[in-house]
């Protein structure tokens, strides 16, 4: 603990919570995220800029959400055929919610999974986004000190979510590539004894379903492994199922809410399941996350907990009539669906053409790419090293893996759905020519040893590679793959 | 450790809230057990001693070490304690045919508790849904006053809730209708602008146009730094973020009572920081008093227990009193002197209704030099603009480093942004500001003086106040003892002979039993004498 106070008298002494590095931003991973904000892309006044493409933030559809609102003028309150209900929602504060809203965010839960579950109002918690629920169901479940096993890769911003306030710890379930990063018993067993050897109280599993960052759902064998190793180890389940209203291709999207409707002998006290319409919805800005529990002591805990991140009642009455819109939501999450599916594939085919593959996925608004080819050792540093060129050189913040405890280098997470198709485009272009230049590089190399002395073999390429890379015209009609083509 | 009967392995389970008492308790039974042998071993040195034989090195380090190894090998064997125990085979799924006796007393206790792995902090919350104010508050809901439909309804005084200025809000929104919040005409937003992430600590043009509606509130006797602002969802948030940055699990903050009760939820709960009350009596017109600070301090540094902040709310609540520009000068030498931070509370400056002039703690740290970097304050607008439902709370600190650290823990508690855009457009006229605060104030005083003086009639006296929704009144005449008993059978009554519901002063941690807090802003000035008559049904029985 750094005590300002006696260092220097004139600072004052702040907690640990207020002076560690808990939220994480002073990690390197940041850099991209520095960079980014440094020069932000912008096809017209800063076309060279950095891409963003570390953000999951799903725009594609907010045109529609546009024009309901639009069409809805109501809903928002501040209109005149709104302004009737001010005065019963400006002073709405009961931690419940209002009903209508939780009725229709029930409703909307029940849609997304294709009606194959049921979810009762009454144990929907609200809190300030799925981060507010992660902390919410962190406090809820674990004391400090006390551990949740959590399968690799996963999303970073759990450890500051799960862990900084809560003092609670996460522990790596090891998953690999071979297996498509699976979560096996075996791996799920090792995790435990791991921590058991080290007297660390397991209390629970946290998994995210579809997956951040693998973009993958997860089968019902699995799902059942899960809970019935929960089951077996009487401890938690805790299923952030944020990305559920994104699964756009088969196989098609199955909820632990689903598998324990199946099961007789699950105890379904030990299940808990946090989402938010930020990705679904694309509405991060309404800062509106929900946790879903089977356990009647975690919902009226929760709920207390809830004032400490409720959600305005303006944004609920508006979501609660933009929700409760059935014809509404299910052409959104069609078209959301259709659009995800349609980005998703421009990208890796795009990325296929200069032979770079991802994990096949079925969901989020992310790929798993991999770039293992271009390591030049399967180590962290290497993989680093590439993140930083990406970043600097080709001008995409994209995130390494190792920043989501991936125990493999060379894979990356890349967001797609936070941009227009042109971005894209100008995206993949970059990307394109990077590893041209990457394999040029690695002939060059080569052919450097073998015709050291006929230079005159790679002047040509190096000739119309260099201006595309590093002229400020990015936006020339005429892209890399073309010329290298003709 | 010999394995325990399995009744005994599934109340450790069950007390997973309680793990460490569990564990001392079996060490405890553990050595209790091996009594026998080991005691003989610990005498035999000990013999030594006394004969002046063994050397009392050698009679004072075997029986430690033993003792020593003792522990280590029960601790060993048992951690970590609760997993331990594994659940009856039967609850998996391969084996649904077989039941065993055991499972049953299992399943049976699972479900009446709802398996207590939950965590020591939920445990403690869950236990805590019996307090007065959520037994008014639910009476209050399930059989709710209405002057035509439900006129034996109880009547809620105990929500700090003002709804005597809702119309001039609704009246602004109204007049200036601009369509929607996406109207593009009017220079409204694009839906990118409301959707997707924003800071979480909340907008710029809200941070501005919250610091002027607080210049505006302070009637500009001091001016407000938008960088210095963190916006929150409530101040409930907001207070809690503080406590996060400001203190660790374990310390304590030194609040003057009677105090908001729910400080109690907001700091002690998640934080885990300690609250000592600082008694203030009613012949000091319940003032905060620095000796009395100074007494609570050297107490808890004799505990052992690190003081880290002073907490004050400011007007009072649930008083209704305003600290004098002087005391407010005292507290600053004091938490200088200390070396601690202070936290002003000021959720009701703008909802001041006496002749007296409010002085923020921000005012006076303009005109004198202090070390501001100790000073935070805390505001909203649920109470001085009326709207709760929108979760408008703020921190506003002079120290760069709390500021820093709270804008990143705002994430857990952010303003949605279509309600930000919203309180923009409406606190940036500031014509309507200058109206509202005015007519509010003015039918603040007449409900004030309305209910005080009605009460004066019935003999029961109150505190002269000048801020807040409420009044703080002595009822320990119409006590049947003069005890916290006393109190809360009087309270009791009220909710069910008078269907009144008030905050006790128990609640708030009043050292003087009796007191009472009534919230009038929920009222009409129609339902006044209905509140003054179901009083005097109690008050004419004593």
């Amino acid at each position: 603990m750094r005590i300002y106070g006696e260092e220097h008298p004139n600072q004052q002494i702040l907690s640990r919570i207020a002076t560690n590095d808990g939220h994480g931003e002073n990690s390197s991973y940041f850099d991209g995220w520095k960079a980014y904000e440094k020069d932000p892309f912008h096809l017209t006044d800063n076309p060279t800029g950095v891409i963003q493409m570390g953000l999951a933030e799903n725009q594609l559809s907010l045109d529609l959400i546009r024009d309901w609102m639009k069409k809805n003028p109501q809903a928002s309150i501040c209109t005149e055929e709104g302004v009737s209900e001010f005065k019963a929602i400006a002073n709405f504060q009961d931690y419940h919610g209002l009903p209508a809203f939780r009725k229709a965010i029930a409703q909307f839960m029940e849609k997304v999974r294709g009606g194959r579950a049921r979810f009762d109002p009454d144990r929907i918690v609200m809190s300030g986004g799925a981060t507010g629920a992660q902390e919410t169901i962190a406090f809820c479940l674990a004391d400090p000190g006390e551990a949740f096993l959590i399968p690799t890769p996963y999303y970073p911003g759990f450890d500051r979510d799960f862990r900084w306030r809560t003092g609670v710890q996460l522990l790596p379930i090891h998953c690999h590539s071979s297996n498509k990063f699976k979560i096996t018993q075996a791996a799920l067993e090792t995790a435990y004894r791991k921590a058991r050897n080290s007297h660390i109280r397991v209390k629970g599993i946290l998994v995210t379903n579809p997956s951040n960052p693998l973009g993958t759902t997860m089968d019902r064998e699995t799902l059942r492994t899960l809970v019935s190793f929960v089951n077996e180890k009487r401890m938690h389940l805790v299923c952030d199922e944020i990305f559920s209203g994104t699964v756009f291709d088969k196989p098609s999207y199955v909820s632990v809410s689903e598998v324990i409707e199946d099961d007789p002998y699950c105890d379904r006290d030990l299940i808990h399941i946090a989402y938010s319409l930020s990705k679904d919805l694309g509405v991060p800005g309404f800062r509106v996350g929900v946790i879903y529990s089977y356990n009647d002591a975690v919902v009226s805990c929760a709920r207390k907990m809830s004032s400490f991140g409720l959600v305005s009642s303006q944004t609920q009455h508006l979501l609660a009539s933009m929700l409760g819109d059935e014809e509404f939501t299910t052409s959104f999450l069609a078209t959301s669906r259709t659009r995800l599916c349609g980005r998703r594939r421009v990208f890796t085919d795009g990325l296929k053409r200069v032979g770079i593959h991802c994990l096949d996925g079925n969901a989020g608004l992310f790929c798993w790419m991999d770039l293992r080819p271009l390591l030049k050792e399967a180590t962290v540093e290497a993989e680093l090293r590439l993140w930083r060129v990406i970043i600097n050189d080709v001008k995409l913040n994209i995130s390494p893996g190792s920043s989501f405890h991936c125990s493999e280098p060379g894979w990356f997470r890349v967001c797609f759905a936070n941009m227009d198709d042109t971005a894209m485009k100008i995206a993949l272009r970059r990307i394109e020519s990077f590893v041209y230049r990457e394999n040029d590089a690695a002939v060059q190399a080569k052919n450097k040893r073998r015709w050291d002395e006929a230079l005159r073999l790679s002047l040509p390429r190096r000739r119309f590679e260099d201006p595309t890379i590093m002229t400020p015209h990015l936006m020339s009609p005429h892209s890399p793959l073309v010329q290298a083509a003709t | 450790m010999s394995p325990t009967p399995s009744k005994k392995s599934a109340d450790a389970d069950a007390a997973a809230a309680a793990a460490t008492a569990t564990q001392a308790r079996s060490s405890a039974t553990g050595l209790g057990g091996g009594g026998g042998g080991a005691g003989m071993r610990l005498i035999v040195p000990l013999q030594g001693v006394v004969q002046g034989r063994g050397g009392l090195v050698l009679g004072t380090l075997i029986p430690c070490a033993l003792f020593y190894f003792l522990q280590f090998y029960l601790r060993r064997n048992r951690s970590p304690p609760p997993t331990s125990p594994q659940p009856p085979a039967a609850n998996g799924p391969d084996l649904p045919g077989i039941v065993r006796s055991s499972s049953r007393n299992f399943l049976s206790a699972r479900g009446s508790s709802g398996h207590a792995a939950v965590s020591s902090r939920a445990a403690s919350i869950a236990r805590s849904g019996d307090s007065p104010y959520f037994v008014g508050t639910k009476k209050c809901s399930e059989d709710p006053y209405h002057p035509v439909d439900n006129p034996d309804g109880v009547i809620q005084l105990g929500l700090a809730e003002n709804r005597l200025s809702l119309d001039l809000i609704g009246d602004w929104l109204a007049r200036n209708v601009t369509n929607t919040l996406l109207d593009e005409r009017q220079g409204g937003l694009s839906i990118s602008g409301l959707a997707t992430y924003q800071p979480f600590d909340g907008l710029v043009e809200l941070k501005m146009a919250v610091a002027e509606f607080m210049g505006q509130v302070m009637q500009g006797s001091v001016s407000f730094d938008p960088s210095q602002i963190i916006m929150t969802a409530g101040a409930t948030p907001a207070i809690e973020i503080l406590s996060f940055c400001l203190a660790d699990a374990g310390n304590a903050f030194l609040v003057p009572s009677p105090y908001y009760p729910g400080y109690d939820r907001n700091i002690r709960w998640r934080a885990g920081i300690e609250l000592i009350p600082v008694p203030c009596r009613s012949t000091d017109n319940f003032g905060l008093s620095i000796p009395a600070l100074e007494r609570a301090y050297n107490q808890a540094k004799m505990r052992g227990v690190k003081v880290r902040a002073v907490l004050f709310s400011n007007p009072s609540n649930p008083v209704g009193n305003l600290l004098h520009r002087e005391t407010l000068r005292d507290l600053l030498d004091f938490v200088t002197e200390k070396g601690i931070h202070v936290i002003a509370d000021e959720v009701f400056a703008g909802s001041t209704h006496g002749t007296e002039d409010f002085v923020s703690m921000a005012e006076v740290l303009n005109t004198d030099e202090f070390d501001r970097s100790r000073v935070h304050i805390v505001y909203g607008l649920s109470k001085d603009l009326s709207v709760p439902g929108f979760r408008i709370g703020l921190i506003y600190s002079f120290n760069e480093h709390v500021i820093a650290a709270a804008s990143k823990l705002a994430r857990f508690s952010s303003v949605s942004v279509p309600t930000q855009h919203l309180l923009i457009s409406m606190l940036n006229d500031t014509k309507f500001i200058t109206q509202y605060i005015k007519t509010n104030r003015e039918r603040l005083r007449v409900m004030y003086a309305l209910l005080v003086n009605g009460l004066k009639q019935l003999g029961v006296e109150s505190v002269k106040s000048s801020g807040g929704f409420y009044c703080w009144t002595d009822m320990s005449k119409f006590m049947k003892s003069y005890s916290e008993k006393g109190e809360l059978e009087l309270w009791k009554e009220m909710l069910n002979v008078a269907k009144i519901h008030l905050t006790p002063g128990t609640a708030c941690h009043c050292i003087e039993p009796g007191w009472f807090r009534l919230c009038f802003t929920t009222l009409t000035e129609k339902d006044v004498p209905v509140v003054l008559e179901r009083i005097k049904r109690v008050v004419d029985n004593h």
